[in-house]
């Protein structure tokens, strides 16, 4: 017990240790955040009215970014299925840096989930009337938690044995990574089925979302990985192989072919039918009524995967260079795709026909800012902390100045 | 992996620095601790203009959910309840937790023949049920339709004409349907919304989390969310108040039409009903056969709103079969003599009937710092 806290208090420490540039991202981070809780404070005061949201469209860019972040982190099992399944060698070192990003994301979701709520102060009533199995918000409840812990153990566990120099024991490991596998595609199929499920809203009401979900959040998700195995590969002597990329770039390809596909059957159902379902897909995509807010944020979206597809399937995108362009681009574009242009256009027009656009306020963006920055903060520590421990810089045995040394000296050389 | 090592101390001077390394060190760990400290305090500042009643004393806290209450801690919450609205409206209400009757299931039926769309259910709405006037939240939606369409889509919700009822539309307000099986319950996380024994579906206003998801399952559009404190003028407060019903809302909660519960489970009409100056809306109990809205529905065309979303509701709309292609002219008639009557005020009010969000520019100038495109 005492060695796990030593552990705990050594991770903490560590996570202050690193140079220049280390020390200039997390002060950005840490601005960020505190920018963000500033916002959330004066939400807290003046109540959602601090957002763009009404009674017409009544979620926005919170629920947009959360529907997003649920994606990334069921995308970790785009790394795990390779390795544990396929016994991909080249990417079973850096199956954890997904699963570490899982719960940085994880948290993320949470928390605009939280400060999507008018009365967060009564968030204890959820475990008190626990509206299960009726409401879908409940299952979301459950299998969000779950994937937290079952990303926390897994990563723990792994970590801490490198840390104490012991072989993990995979009884307490492999079975739980089985179990992460079937729970990643459930917790965004239950985040899909959450919009899926409501009959009055016809643009949710069709049974492609939650393929559609799963298809955009394994683009999204290996995407993200990539750029960070390569701040990995440019900042430490972590090893990075190409070919890790490269499977990496298989997976993307792959998934943002489905998504399109799926994209391109959803809207060809909305506009061959063309029945009166389709005002909230005419909304986003052309505009209704002269009403057309969303419009050049799905066209951009589209413009960007379109473009990413076309430079991943081209030779050009091995190179390393280009394959970050690609991914920042699709990770944009799948987050506008899923959150401006699969929540919002549900509410516009409204049951009753009333059209009323929405946009983010400056507020409600401060807010969103700090919840990412506070995400990326986490994954940073996590990161930071976790690559040591399995290259065995800092283990049970050793001195923390020792450790502290020894990753100085590595960075002073980095840095060279 | 086993390379050679030189233990030089845990304080060797790698970082060649004047001055003594571990109080510099320190000094500097002090310095941004203190900074960072500073920083949050003033991250959090704005919560000092929270005010003193907007924050859940342990009381509030601890509130158990409305069915899990015994009658002594429903007198309890009672009586907080009527402290509470004392202090803010100066006027002590008269509060109950009023019971559905036996026997007694309501229903709506609405004579689209005779809606002169003059709005008058919508203000005695607001008027009863202690609603937030600023902004002002209205549970009735009054939908101006060209004739030849039910499509809502087609229909004005923001028409402001003096002359209402125009020969070439009808009106059609829509309020929340009491669906038999209604998608807003269904969804709550915390059971915060449910369908009572008479068939109208209550929310617990000290029960809901404020996620909105009822809004967005509503095909109805009934739902309305207190996105900003609610601010009601003390000499406009409805002191006749029920626990399910019209009592004040806070702050991040959810509220909607309950049929005015706090007076029709005394036998008497909801408000809308009661003012709506042509009889175009009729109100009564569907179990019992002799009921004025039970006999609607035996012989009249009556039909629903959406009835492909299986909710079943509760409100029924017709149409005056001896008047096809026109309103009932008594009820034009009546219109003309309310024109007369009342003059400007009659008809549309410009901007009240609008969406919510807008009036909230009234509500505080400084109240934050988006400024709303």
């Amino acid at each position: 017990m005492t060695t796990y806290l030593k552990f705990l208090s050594r991770c903490f420490r560590l996570s202050f240790v690193g140079d220049a540039r280390y020390y200039a991202w997390m002060f950005a981070l840490t601005v960020c955040v505190l920018l963000g809780i500033n916002a959330y404070c004066k939400q807290l005061v003046y109540g959602l009215a601090t957002t763009g949201m009404t009674d017409q469209v009544s979620w926005g860019f919170y629920i947009a970014n959360f529907t997003f972040l649920v994606g990334m982190a069921a995308a970790a099992v785009m790394l795990v299925i390779p390795v544990y399944v396929y016994r991909n060698r080249e990417l079973h070192d850096l199956v954890i840096f997904g699963e570490l990003f899982a719960v940085a994301a994880i948290i993320m979701a949470m928390l605009f989930v939280t400060v999507d709520l008018g009365r967060p102060d009564r968030f204890h009533h959820l475990p008190l009337r626990f509206n299960f199995p009726s409401s879908m918000l409940t299952w979301d409840v459950l299998v969000l938690n779950g994937y937290l812990l079952l990303n926390l153990h897994i990563c723990g566990y792994l970590v801490y044995c490198a840390y104490r120099r012991r072989e993990p024991s995979k009884i307490f490991y492999i079975p739980f990574v089985f179990i992460a596998i079937v729970w990643a595609i459930s917790i965004h199929t239950v985040t899909a089925f959450l919009y899926s499920g409501l009959g009055g809203r016809p643009f949710w009401n069709s049974a492609v979302i939650a393929p559609r979900f799963l298809a955009s959040a394994f683009a999204a998700g290996p995407a993200f990985l990539i750029l960070t195995l390569s701040v990995l590969r440019s900042f430490t002597t972590y090893e990075v192989s190409t070919k890790a990329f490269m499977t990496l770039r298989n997976i993307v390809t792959i998934a943002l072919t489905i998504n399109m596909f799926l994209l391109g059957s959803e809207a060809f159902t909305e506009f061959y039918t063309d029945s009166a379902h389709v005002a909230s897909a005419k909304y986003l995509f052309v505009g209704l009524h002269g009403r057309s807010a969303l419009v050049p944020w799905i066209w951009s979206a589209i413009a960007l995967n379109t473009i990413a597809l076309f430079l991943l399937y081209m030779p050009w995108s091995r190179r390393l260079p280009v394959l970050q362009v690609v991914s920042f681009m699709l990770i944009v574009g799948i987050w506008i795709e899923k959150g401006m242009g699969l929540i919002v256009p549900a509410f516009i027009p409204t049951p009753l026909g009333e059209i009323v656009e929405y946009l983010p306020t400056l507020n409600e963006l401060l807010v969103t800012l700090g919840i990412w920055a506070f995400g990326l903060l986490i994954y940073t520590i996590l990161v930071r902390v976790t690559v040591p421990v399995l290259a065995g810089q800092l283990t049970y045995d050793k001195r923390f100045a020792e450790t502290k040394a020894e990753l100085e000296a590595g960075l002073a050389v980095g840095a060279r | 992996m086993n390379d050679v090592r030189i233990f030089d101390g845990p304080s060797a001077p790698r970082t060649n620095t004047a001055g003594d390394p571990s109080r510099r060190s320190f000094l500097r760990t002090g310095a941004a601790a203190l900074g960072g400290m500073a920083a949050l305090a003033a991250a959090l500042s704005p919560l000092r203009e929270l005010a003193a009643d907007d924050v859940p004393n342990l009381d509030d806290f601890l509130q158990k959910h409305y069915k899990e209450m015994t009658a002594a801690e429903m007198e309890v919450a009672l009586e907080r309840i009527r402290a509470k609205v004392e202090e803010r409206y100066g006027v002590r209400p008269h509060v109950r937790d009023l019971k559905p009757m036996d026997g007694v299931e309501f229903g709506y039926a609405l004579n689209l023949s005779r809606c002169i769309g003059c709005r008058k259910c919508v203000h005695a709405c607001v008027a009863e049920n202690n609603q937030s006037r600023s902004p002002e939240i209205q549970y009735i939606r009054v939908i101006e339709m060209p004739r030849g369409t039910m499509d809502v889509e087609k229909g004005s919700h923001h028409y402001d004409r003096p002359e209402v009822p125009e020969a070439q539309h009808f009106y059609m307000p829509v309020q929340c349907h009491q669906c038999a099986n209604p998608p807003c319950v269904k969804v709550c996380p915390v059971e915060a919304t449910w369908q009572e024994k008479d068939g109208i579906t209550v929310i617990d206003y000290d029960w809901c989390i404020g996620c909105r998801y009822c809004e967005a399952a509503c095909p109805y559009w009934a739902r309305r969310f207190n996105f900003a404190k609610p601010s009601l003028p003390r000499e406009q407060l409805n002191p006749n108040m029920s626990y399910l019903s019209n009592r004040p809302r806070e702050k991040g909660v959810m509220e909607k039409c309950h049929f005015c519960l706090h007076r029709t489970r005394e036998g008497r009409m909801p408000a809308c009903a009661e003012i709506c100056p042509t009889g175009a809306r009729k109100f009564g109990n569907l179990l019992d056969p002799h009921s004025e809205v039970s006999e609607i529905l035996k012989t009249k065309r009556v039909f629903v709103l959406k009835e492909e979303v299986g909710t079943l509701p509760r409100f029924f709309y017709y149409f005056d079969e001896r008047y096809p292609n026109q309103l009932d002219p008594d009820a034009v008639a009546i219109a003309e003599r309310l024109r007369e009557e009342e003059g400007d005020a009659y008809g549309a009010l410009p901007g009240v009937n609008g969406p919510s969000a807008a009036a909230l520019a009234l509500a505080s100038p400084q109240r934050c710092h988006g400024a709303r495109a």
